[in-house]
């Protein structure tokens, strides 16, 4: 009957072939595929798989894709009201005295009440002065035929850089421009007055030549010290050239910094902003950029306050999550979720170098403490219980604030981080393997390799750490995760990977300012949730790997 | 037994002393000690000595100008006749610190210790005989999470919550502004409550490993032959379980007691920095960190001695509670 199933065409299914009791009935599967199966089997163990894909591939692939590189700061413009200048409106009358002449606050009193009382003479320490009145704001004060002083609500004031003007000269100017404007006309020229209030100027769309001919023209002109002067409603007086050379105005400004010299156009449109009782000014100077000026009336000190509104660039600080940064940015205005991407490729490579590390030595002196015995065993025994004596944390604590006093280059820091971690945990490792390779090495196939006559080296390396190959993955997976906590530990407390070098422990540690902690959850959550999630995955794969390496857990 | 007992105290003095002589060499390789920073500060003083002149002023005054073996040999002279220097850092005797601040710790560490123990064995046993059940699963998964959770981000989840968001406690320290107002009732009330966030984060952060360490040697037991026997015979299983499986999972439980013993006298040095208490914990950090040499010496040789007695009373523990084991 089997010869006559034997001899069946090939096509009908294999299994129903086979007699009950032939072995090939059974699917035979390598240890390996038995060990994935069982893998795969748990649940916890292929979560943590999964944790473990995604955050390899956040961190080592995220790096790559997001725009945005590891230490790239961000700035945004605020907005920063400066104080531009101040604009001081003379109501009263001002006295100013010709340059030899003594005309004090007593004779000045005196003048005062003589004008208001309409005398055209008085007296004062036995001098006579005489008042005239040329214009309709001017008062001059002569004695003896020649004017020692004059009184007005109108400043002369020369133009940044030059020198003031004579007094011949400023009675001539104020002559002049108060006799002009008192038959003033709506200025023609003069900045237009939008409904909001603003006024908008541009700077040099005006030919100051061609604006002295006109004013020429106007006649608006006056002689003083030999020479013609013309001036235009704003106050601006220009010599023949079209150069101003001083401004005559009821109005004073002065700029808040002493370097800023006022441009006669702006200084234009800040009067004729007071005077239309604009509270903006929008000016665009002879660079083509825009300022915009606010005025204010402060009526304590009676002083037009001019601020300028000026955009500037700061760190963009803590900015809360958006398209852009869709974790916001730190403290030092660097994308959140980037440094996130480049604190958890740190913290991976330094756990694996680390455990590599550990696993390198532990399993070579586990390996020669294990085979040789006797006296090498316990001479490394003993080493390692002093390792195991050694309080590590205090003694990485210790290092790492010996590498904070000497300043260590934040690159070459990380790798001793790495070397004092790796060489502080080797000892867990070496007594594992000794205590495998220890039973291994009283089984019969360890007996064959002795009387097949192969070298000792090759007997370690080909047949004891094969065998020891299992409970050393599981050992690494685990202390993988542990390696990443401590990592993260100390770059908290500061004394692990150190900026420009973000890892997931200093990224948190921004909580050590209360603000941070309850204000910008995104800085530091996410940051503790990756932690959490890494350590999670290698603990979920690590124990999955010890239940499937382990056969007495066979279901 | 008493032979064996011997060599083991006699391999512990050697082993103490090489802790302590890496330790002591770490302390005073480093670069920027504590004497240096003094040294900065009082050559700055408005009309002060120089630096180097400070220095070696400051090096002899502190014995540090002796080459480095010949220092271990006087701190270890001093340490073995009870004369433990004065701390730096704290300008008191080094003794008088660690009473000020051995009994916080060990308050904080026990009760933490009561607590883990107390939720993390009858869990583990839970998870233990309904394995790859449900609730096996979630007191694997919640173990692992346990294992995995970084204690200053657990912390300072707590403190986010139940400080910041409910404010029931404070941030910080072992005691409210208005400490020295209250009536001993309400400050021991105080302490308490400052207590509570530390405590629980040293609570979680231990019952991972312990729920585990119990599920593993459950699970081991369960498997072994003679609950196979007292199946067979027909006992209930509860009784299985609780008379025979549970107590010899309490053996195992002894590396686990022994093994903690050190950390309730070193203080959770992470978790009290965090918080700020003024545990053993903190202060050897500050203590560290400042490079204090005295009490970083008297600290970490204390926990050495300590690990290395409560290792020795493990293995005997492990002798008189299992009579299976024999001592060699």
């Amino acid at each position: 009957m089997s010869n006559d199933k034997n001899v069946k065409p090939a096509d009908q299914a294999q299994e129903q072939e086979y007699s009950l009791n032939d072995d090939r009935r059974v699917k035979v599967l390598s240890p390996g595929a038995l060990i994935a199966k069982r893998f795969f089997r748990n649940r916890l163990a292929v979560v943590g798989l999964v944790i473990l894909v995604i955050m390899f591939v956040f961190s080592f692939v995220g790096g790559l894709v997001s725009p945005y590189g590891q230490d790239e700061t961000f700035s945004t413009t605020t907005e920063l009201n400066t104080q531009f200048a101040g604009i001081t409106e003379t109501t009263t009358r001002r006295y100013t005295a010709a340059p030899d002449a003594d005309f004090g606050a007593l004779v000045q009193a005196k003048a005062n009440s003589a004008i208001n009382e309409g005398e055209t003479s008085f007296e004062r320490d036995g001098v006579v002065y005489t008042i005239e009145q040329p214009a309709p704001d001017l008062y001059t004060f002569s004695t003896a035929g020649s004017v020692v002083a004059y009184a007005s609500t109108y400043v002369v004031s020369a133009p940044a850089g030059m020198t003031a003007p004579s007094f011949d000269f400023q009675v001539a100017a104020i002559t002049a421009l108060s006799g002009a404007s008192a038959e003033k006309a709506p200025a023609e020229e003069a900045p237009e007055v939008t409904e909001e209030g603003t006024v908008v100027v541009e700077s040099g769309d005006q030919d100051s030549a061609q604006e002295a001919a006109e004013a020429e023209a106007a006649g608006n002109t006056f002689e003083a010290d030999g020479a013609t002067y013309s001036f235009d409603e704003s106050g601006n007086v220009m010599d023949g050239s079209g150069t101003v050379v001083a401004m005559v105005s009821p109005f004073v400004i002065s700029a808040s910094d002493g370097n800023t010299a006022i441009p006669d156009d702006l200084r234009e449109a800040l009067l004729t902003a007071v005077e239309a009782d604009a509270s903006e000014v929008v000016y665009t100077d002879s660079e083509g950029a825009e300022h915009t000026y606010t005025i204010s009336y402060d009526a304590y000190s009676k002083v037009y306050n001019v601020t300028e509104t000026t955009a500037n660039q700061v760190y963009d600080r803590y900015a809360s999550p958006s398209l852009e940064h869709w974790l916001g940015t730190d403290g030092n205005g660097m994308d959140m979720l980037t440094r996130l991407m480049y604190g958890g490729r740190v913290s991976l490579i330094i756990g694996f170098i680390v455990v590599f590390i550990s696993a390198g030595l532990g399993v070579i002196m586990g390996g020669i403490s294990g085979y040789f015995g006797g006296w090498v065993d316990n001479l490394i025994m003993r080493i390692v219980d002093v390792f195991y004596c050694l309080p590590s944390m205090p003694i990485i604590i210790i290092l790492g604030s010996a590498m904070d006093a000497m300043r260590l280059d934040p690159w070459i820091r990380m790798i001793y981080l790495m070397l004092i971690l790796g060489f502080l945990s080797w000892p867990g490792i070496a007594r594992l393997v000794r205590g495998q390779i220890l039973s291994l090495r009283e089984q019969e196939f360890m007996l064959a390799t002795e009387a097949t006559g192969i070298t000792v080296p090759h007997r370690i390396i080909r047949h004891l750490i094969p065998n020891v190959m299992p409970q050393l993955i599981v050992s690494c997976t685990m202390s993988l995760g542990s390696t990443i906590i401590t990592e993260a530990t100390l770059s908290f407390l500061g004394l692990g990977v150190k900026f420009p070098f973000a890892s997931w422990g200093n990224i948190i540690s921004d909580v050590n300012n209360a603000f941070v902690m309850t204000n910008y959850w995104f800085i530091w959550i996410p940051a503790g949730i990756c932690l959490l999630l890494a350590v999670l995955g290698f603990n979920f794969v690590g124990d999955g790997l010890r239940d499937a390496f382990d056969p007495k857990m066979n279901r | 037994m008493r032979t064996y007992i011997a060599k083991r105290i006699g391999i512990s003095v050697i082993i103490l002393f090489c802790v302590t002589f890496i330790i002591y060499g770490l302390m005073r390789a480093l670069p920027s000690s504590y004497v240096e920073t003094m040294a900065m500060q009082l050559s700055q003083a408005p009309g002060a000595k120089p630096y180097d002149e400070w220095l070696a002023q400051l090096n002899a005054q502190y014995g540090l100008d002796l080459p480095m073996p010949i220092g271990y040999v006087t701190w270890l002279g001093d340490f073995l006749t009870g004369n433990f220097g004065d701390s730096w850092k704290f300008n008191v005797p080094v003794l008088t610190e660690f009473y000020n601040t051995i009994g916080i710790s060990f308050a904080m560490g026990g009760l933490a210790f009561v607590f883990s123990t107390a939720i993390a064995v009858p869990l583990g046993i839970l998870a233990a005989t309904h394995q790859y059940s449900k609730g096996d699963y979630i007191i694997s998964a919640v173990a692992l999470a346990g294992i995995s959770l970084p204690t200053f981000f657990f912390a300072t989840l707590l403190k986010l919550v139940f400080s910041v968001g409910l404010g029931w406690f404070d941030l910080y320290g072992l005691m409210s502004r208005d400490f020295a107002q209250l009536d001993a009732v309400g400050q021991a009330l105080d302490i308490c409550n400052h207590m509570v966030m530390p405590v629980v984060t040293l609570t979680v952060i231990q019952i991972g490993s312990l729920m585990r360490y119990t599920r593993t040697n459950m699970l081991e037991v369960l498997n072994a032959d003679y609950i196979r026997t007292a199946r067979t015979k027909g006992l209930p299983e509860h009784k299985v379980i609780y008379k025979h499986a549970f107590r010899n999972t309490l053996i195992p439980l002894v590396t686990v007691i022994g093994g903690s013993l050190p950390g309730l006298f070193s203080g959770a040095l992470i978790t009290e920095t965090l918080f700020m208490i003024p545990g053993t914990g903190y202060t050897s950090y500050q203590a560290m960190t400042a490079g204090d040499i005295p009490y970083t010496m008297f600290f970490l040789t204390f926990i050495a001695i300590i690990t290395l007695l409560s290792n020795l009373l493990t293995d005997i523990l492990y002798a008189v509670v299992d009579p299976r084991v024999r001592i060699s």
